[in-house]
C-alpha cells in the first residue's frame, strides 16, 4: 500500500487519505462566458505530468497539497496551503 | 531412491518416525521430511501426472519451483487441495493422493491423451471449439479432463488471519548472500526481519557443496549468529508473495498472511536451476542437479543409484563430487561446451581422480523409460552448434539424469518494485541496472555466483540497506556486480531437438518445442503474444524453469539476440497463494445512535440508513407493518410522537466569518439571519446540482450550528474543511455530529409535554416558529430547533449523547398521559411527504436542480457568490429539462406504485416516479414524480406499476397536506 506523508501527521497508508482532486483556478464567476464557465466545471485535464491536487488525511481532517507525478504516481512534496511543508 | 546413513545438518529428525499413505499405499518418513523426500525415500519415484498428456511426472526441484509436486492431502477431518509436497512439512497419519488422475496415478485412464499428442498441439481448442454450439459440451469435457485437486466443500473451514509487522529492513531469501545481508543490516542498527521459504535458512550454502564441507560449515555458523542476532527477526517457511508500493510486502505463512511494511528492502532471492530440453526430459528420475542436492544433504535421500550428469557450468561438476560423496555411482558428466571454464576444469580434474569420464561438447539428445514408466536411459549425442550431431549415439543405462545447465534470476519481486534490467552477456542472465530508492540486491539474482563473493556482496548491500533506514552515506561502496565470477554460469541455449519430439519446454502445461515454432509460424513472434498463444509461463509455477528458454527458442526463430526479446510481465503472486490466506472476513461496519437498546426494547424493527441502524417502525403486537405505521402518523397528527434523529450530520462553525462562509456553500441567506433564529439551507455543487440540505441555526454573532443528511455528514464536513482552506477565512469548523444525540418531538401535543421538562419558555412569542434556544431539558443542557419537517407544532432537541438514554426516557415518562408514542423512519417519510418535502438522492439525483426540483424559494441569486450560482444563471435561461411534481392516485387499488416506476404521458415515458405512499391522513396514494415540463404543465398522467398495469395520477398542488403551514407554526397550542 502507499504511503503518502501528511504535512502535519507524518508518512501515513494512502488509505487514510481522501483525494480531493486537482488544484483548478476558478474562472471570475462575474466576468466568464459560459463556455468557459462550463468548461471549468465539467473538464477535468488528462495529461500526464506533475500535478498539485488536494489531499485530506481523513482521520484528522486535514487538507494539504500534493504535487504528484502522475506518470510515475511518485508524490514529488507535500505541504499545506499556507506553505508548510511537510518534513520526512 | 533410498534413504541414505544420517549426515551432519541434515533436516530430517530419526528419531521422530512418522506413518502416512500415498494412494492408498503406506509409507513412513520422520519428522522434519516434506513429504516431497518422504516419497522419495520411500522410492517412490512417480508423484504425479502431467497436466495436459497425463505422463507420469517425479521430483524436479524439491525447491517447491516446479508444479509435478502438487498433492491432495487429507488430514484431521480436513481436505486440504494443491498441497505443495516440496515445502510442505509431512505429518503423522496424512492420507496423500496424487492430482489430476482417473483411477490413480499408477493407472490413469487418461495417460492415454499421451498417444493422441500428436493431434492435440498447442492451440488445438482454438480452432476446433469455435462453433457455438457444441462449445459448451467441449467447455465441459475439457474442464473435467484438466485441473488439479477436487475441492471438498465438506471439509471444515481454516482461518486464515492478517498480521501487520514492520522492519527496518525486509531481507527475502536467507542463503549465503541473504544471511550475510542481515547480519550486516543489523550489525549496523537496523531491525531487520529475514523470510525464507525453506523450513531452514542456508539455501545453496547447505546443499551445494561439491564433496566438501567447507561452505556448509561457514554457513551453519552464520545461521548460528543470525538465531542469536536480537535485531533479526526469522521467518522460515514463508515467502514474499509480493511487492506493493513502498516497501509494502505480503508474506504467507503457512498460518496467516504478514503485510510488511519496511523502510528497505534487500532481495537475496538466488536464482532458479533450469532445465535441459531433450526429447522426454521430463522421465521421473531427470531432475534439477539443485533438487537432487537438497534430497541428499537435507533429507539424507539418494535419488537414483547411478546418475549422469548433464551441464555446462562448475556447479554441475560439483554435483557429480556430491553424488560421489554420497555413495551414488556417476556415470559420466556430459558438458554441453566443447572448453569448459577453469572452475569447472579445476573440478573435473577431482572427478578424473575417481575415475569419472567427463565429455565436452555433447547433449543427451533423448532419453527412454523402462516398464515402470521411469527412466531407465539416456543417448549422448555430440552437439554441433546448438544442434544435434547425429541422431545415433551412445547409449548410457542410468535411473537418473541431473540437469546443471544454467540460471534465472528470481527477479520477478525486483521487478515489482520497478527495477530495470539489462541482459549481461558475460553471464547469460539480466542483472538489475537500476534499482528504486531503498529496494537493494544481492547474491544470484545479481549475477554473484561464487560462495564467498555472495557473502561478501550481501555484507555490502546490508549495510548499504542499513545506511538508507539511517539516512546517512553507506560505509562500504558498490563493487563489480559479477563479483568473482571465472565463467558463465548459464548456457546460452540448453535445448536439443529431436524429429520425435516430446522434448518438454514448459512442464506444468505440457509445451513441446516444436509448439514455439508452430506459434511463431501461426505468426504470435513477440514474446507476449506466444506467451498467450501457448501459455507458456501461465502454468502454476508461473514459469519458473520456462520463461527463460522461451526467449532463448524465439530468439533462434526470429534471428535476435535474447536480449532483443524482451521479458513478460512479472506481477504477483510470485508463487500460488491459497485462497484462504488472501480471503478476509465480511466487514461491514454499523453505526447506532445513543438510543440504540431503547430503540430495541421498544419493539423497533431496524432498516439500514447508509452505515446507521434506524428504526424503520416500532412493532405493536397484533397489528401489520402497515398498520403500526399508520399508528405512528396518526400519533403525530393528532397527540405526539417522538423520532430519534441523532443521525443528522451536526457541524458548529465559529469565527469572524461564519456567516459568509454559510453564504458561499449555501445557496440561501445567512449573514441576515437573526440569533435565535434557524433556515433551511440547499447545498449545491458547481454544476448547480442539489447535494444536501438541512437546517442551519444562529447561535450568536459569528457562530452557527448546522445539521446535514444522515448520509452525507462525513463527506460535508470534510468538503466544508477544503473550502474553509481554500478561501482562507477565518474560521473553525467542529464536526459535532456524535458528540450530541437529537429527537424530534412533533404533534399538536408536543408543547405541552416538553414545557413540563425544560427552563426554556416555550410560549409562541419567546419561542416562534423556526427560533432556536439553548437551556435545559430533564436537567440536561440542550439546544432546541423548532423546524417543521413533519409539518406539526415540534421541537427538534440536541443533547449530549451521553444524556440521550435519559432524556429520551424523560419525554416519554413526560407525555405518557399525551400517549407519546416513537416513530420511526417510515412514518417520518409518509409524514413528510404528506407536506411536500423533498428528500435529498430521493427525489434528486445527481441531475437535479433547485430550479427544477422547486426550491426557487431556497436560493437567492443576488448574493455575491455561492457555490453552484453561476451555473444557475446558465440554466435560469434554458428550458427545463424535468421538474418535480405532486400526484394522488385516482383510484387507489391493492397495488401500490412504487418509487421508480415510469411515468407516462400519451403511451410514451415522461419520468418517473421519486416517492409515493398511502396517507392516512388524507386517505389517498399521493407522491412526487419527476416529469418532463411538459407534462408538469398538464393535469394528469399515468404510471406504470409492477405486472405492466397502469394506473392514472392527476397532478396535485404541494403541499397535499396544510398547505397555510398554520399546523406547524401553530400560534394556539392545545
Amino acid at each position: 500500500m502507499k504511503l503518502l506523508t501528511c504535512p502535519l501527521n507524518g508518512p501515513r497508508p494512502i488509505s487514510e487519505f481522501v483525494y480531493g482532486g486537482e488544484v483548478r483556478p476558478m474562472p471570475d464567476p462575474d466576468t466568464c462566458t459560459d463556455a468557459e464557465w462550463s468548461d471549468y466545471v465539467f473538464n477535468r485535464s488528462g495529461v500526464a505530468g506533475v500535478k498539485r491536487e488536494w489531499w485530506c488525511h481523513g482521520p484528522s481532517g486535514v487538507w494539504f497539497l500534493a504535487e504528484r507525478d502522475t506518470t510515475t504516481d511518485t508524490i514529488l512534496r507535500t505541504y499545506l496551503a499556507s506553505g508548510v511543508e511537510a518534513s520526512r | 531412491m533410498r534413504r541414505l546413513p544420517p549426515l551432519s545438518g541434515e533436516w530430517i529428525d530419526r528419531k521422530q518416525p512418522l506413518a502416512f499413505t500415498f494412494e492408498g499405499q503406506s509409507f513412513s518418513g520422520y519428522a522434519g521430511d516434506t513429504l516431497s523426500s518422504a516419497l522419495a525415500a520411500n522410492g517412490q519415484k512417480i508423484i504425479g501426472r502431467s497436466f495436459k498428456y497425463h505422463r507420469p511426472r517425479g521430483l524436479l526441484s524439491v525447491a517447491n519451483h516446479d508444479s509435478n509436486a502438487i498433492m491432495q492431502v487429507q488430514h484431521l477431518g480436513r481436505v486440504i487441495p494443491n498441497v505443495r509436497a516440496d515445502v510442505t512439512p509431512l505429518e503423522d497419519g496424512m492420507r496423500v493422493t496424487a492430482v489430476n488422475t482417473r483411477g490413480g496415478l499408477a493407472r490413469d485412464s487418461l495417460q492415454l491423451l499421451d498417444s493422441l499428442s500428436g493431434f492435440l498441439p498447442v492451440g488445438f481448442y482454438y480452432k476446433a471449439f469455435h462453433s457455438k454450439r457444441f462449445f459448451p459440451k467441449w467447455e465441459r469435457l475439457f474442464r473435467n479432463l484438466t485441473g488439479l485437486s477436487k475441492l471438498d466443500l465438506n471439509s471444515s473451514r481454516r482461518r486464515t488471519p492478517k498480521r501487520y509487522a514492520f522492519a527496518d529492513v525486509l531481507v527475502i531469501g536467507a542463503g549465503p548472500s541473504g544471511l550475510a545481508a542481515a547480519l550486516s543490516a543489523a550489525d549496523s542498527g537496523a531491525e531487520v526481519m529475514l523470510v525464507d521459504e525453506n523450513a531452514w535458512p542456508g539455501g545453496s550454502g547447505l546443499y551445494a557443496r561439491g564433496g566438501q564441507d567447507a561452505d556448509a560449515r561457514q554457513t551453519l555458523q552464520l545461521m548460528e549468529r543470525v538465531r542469536k542476532h536480537t535485531r533479526i527477526q526469522l521467518l522460515c517457511s514463508t515467502y514474499a508473495a509480493g511487492y506493493y508500493a513502498d516497501h509494502w510486502v505480503a508474506l504467507v505463512t503457512p498460518t496467516e498472511m504478514v503485510k510488511v511494511r519496511a523502510r528497505a528492502l534487500i532481495i537475496a532471492q538466488g536464482a532458479f536451476e533450469q532445465p535441459a530440453v531433450f526429447r522426454n526430459n521430463d522421465l521421473p528420475g531427470i531432475m534439477l542437479a539443485s533438487g537432487a542436492q537438497r534430497l541428499l544433504h537435507r533429507y539424507a535421500v539418494a535419488p537414483c543409484d547411478r546418475v549422469l550428469i548433464l551441464t555446462a557450468n562448475p556447479q554441475g561438476y560439483a554435483a557429480a563430487l556430491d553424488a560421489l560423496e554420497r555413495g551414488i555411482d556417476v556415470a559420466a558428466v556430459i558438458d554441453l561446451r566443447t572448453s569448459p571454464g577453469p572452475a569447472s576444469s579445476q573440478l573435473a580434474e577431482r572427478l578424473d581422480a575417481r575415475g569419472i569420464p567427463v565429455r565436452t561438447g555433447a547433449t543427451i539428445g533423448s532419453a527412454s523409460a523402462g516398464r515402470d514408466g521411469c527412466l531407465r536411459s539416456v543417448v549422448v549425442n555430440t552437439r554441433v552448434q546448438d544442434e544435434v550431431a547425429s541422431v545415433t549415439g551412445e547409449s548410457v543405462q542410468v535411473d537418473g539424469v541431473w540437469m546443471s545447465v544454467g540460471f534465472a534470476p528470481a527477479h520477478s519481486l525486483l521487478l515489482q518494485a520497478g527495477a530495470r534490467l539489462q541482459f549481461e552477456t558475460a553471464l547469460g542472465q539480466y542483472v538489475p541496472s537500476s534499482l528504486p530508492a531503498g529496494v537493494f540486491a544481492c547474491g544470484k539474482v545479481t549475477g554473484v555466483y561464487g560462495f564467498t563473493s555472495r557473502l561478501t556482496d550481501g555484507t555490502r548491500v546490508g549495510e548499504q540497506a542499513a545506511a538508507y533506514v539511517q539516512r546517512r552515506a553507506p560505509k562500504l561502496r558498490s563493487t563489480a556486480s559479477t563479483l568473482g565470477l571465472t565463467e558463465m554460469p548459464s548456457h546460452p541455449y540448453p535445448i536439443a531437438s529431436h524429429a520425435k519430439g516430446k522434448n518438454f519446454v514448459d512442464f506444468d502445461e505440457d509445451l513441446q518445442l516444436k509448439d514455439f515454432a508452430n506459434a511463431v509460424q501461426e505468426g504470435f513472434d513477440s514474446i507476449e503474444l506466444l506467451k498467450r498463444y501457448t501459455t507458456v509461463g501461465m502454468g502454476p509455477s508461473q514459469g519458473k524453469h520456462s520463461n527463460l528458454n522461451a526467449m532463448r527458442i524465439l530468439s533462434k526463430l526470429r534471428g535476435e539476440p535474447v536480449e532483443r526479446i524482451g521479458a513478460t510481465t512479472a506481477r504477483p503472486m510470485f508463487h500460488p497463494v491459497p485462497l484462504s490466506h488472501l480471503a478476509g472476513r465480511s466487514f461491514s461496519p454499523e453505526r447506532a445512535t445513543p438510543l440504540a437498546k431503547a430503540h430495541e426494547a421498544l419493539g423497533a424493527v431496524w432498516m439500514l440508513a447508509g452505515q446507521w441502524k434506524r428504526p424503520e417502525y416500532y412493532a405493536v403486537a397484533g397489528l401489520a407493518r402497515a398498520q403500526a405505521i399508520e399508528g405512528e402518523v396518526r400519533a403525530v397528527r393528532t397527540g405526539a410522537g417522538l423520532i430519534d434523529v441523532g443521525t443528522l450530520g451536526k457541524i458548529e462553525i465559529h469565527g469572524p466569518d461564519a456567516a459568509e462562509f454559510l453564504d458561499r456553500v449555501y445557496a440561501g441567506r445567512y449573514g441576515t439571519l437573526k440569533v435565535g433564529m434557524t433556515r433551511y439551507g440547499l447545498m449545491l455543487d458547481e454544476s448547480g446540482v442539489i447535494i444536501d440540505d438541512g437546517v442551519i441555526g444562529r447561535l450568536a454573532d459569528e457562530s452557527f450550528y448546522f445539521t446535514t443528511t444522515t448520509g452525507n455528514s462525513a463527506s460535508i464536513y470534510r468538503e466544508l474543511g477544503r473550502l474553509a482552506t481554500q478561501w482562507n477565512m477565518k474560521i473553525g469548523l467542529v464536526n459535532a455530529t456524535g458528540h450530541y444525540a437529537a429527537f424530534n418531538l412533533a404533534g399538536p401535543l408536543s408543547r405541552r409535554i416538553l414545557t413540563r421538562l425544560t427552563n426554556i419558555d416555550l410560549a409562541q412569542a419567546s419561542f416562534p416558529f423556526l427560533g432556536l434556544r439553548e437551556g435545559t431539558v430533564a436537567g440536561v443542557p440542550a439546544r432546541l430547533m423548532r423546524v417543521g419537517f413533519v409539518g406539526e407544532l415540534g421541537y427538534e432537541i440536541h443533547v449530549p449523547a451521553d444524556s440521550a438514554l435519559h432524556v429520551w426516557d424523560a419525554l416519554l415518562a413526560a407525555g405518557s398521559s399525551e400517549a407519546v408514542r416513537p416513530f420511526g423512519v417510515e412514518a417520518q417519510r409518509v409524514l413528510r411527504l404528506e407536506k411536500g418535502h423533498l428528500i435529498v438522492g430521493q427525489d434528486t439525483d445527481g441531475l437535479t436542480d433547485p430550479l427544477q426540483a422547486g426550491c426557487e424559494w431556497a436560493i437567492k441569486m443576488d448574493k455575491p457568490f455561492f457555490i453552484g450560482q453561476r451555473s444557475l444563471k446558465v440554466l435560469e435561461k434554458k428550458p427545463k429539462r424535468q421538474q418535480l411534481v405532486g400526484f394522488q392516485l385516482v383510484a387507489p387499488g391493492a397495488t401500490l406504485p412504487k418509487e421508480g416506476h415510469l411515468v407516462l404521458s400519451g403511451g410514451e415515458m415522461a419520468g418517473r416516479v421519486t416517492s409515493v405512499t398511502r396517507s392516512p391522513t388524507l386517505n389517498a396514494v399521493i407522491g412526487l414524480a419527476m416529469v418532463t415540463p411538459a407534462v408538469a404543465a398538464s393535469t394528469a398522467f399515468r404510471i406504470r406499476i409492477d405486472g405492466g398495469r397502469e394506473v392514472d395520477a392527476t397532478i396535485t398542488p404541494l403541499p397535499f397536506y396544510d398547505a397555510a403551514g398554520t399546523r406547524q407554526k401553530m400560534v394556539e397550542a392545545p
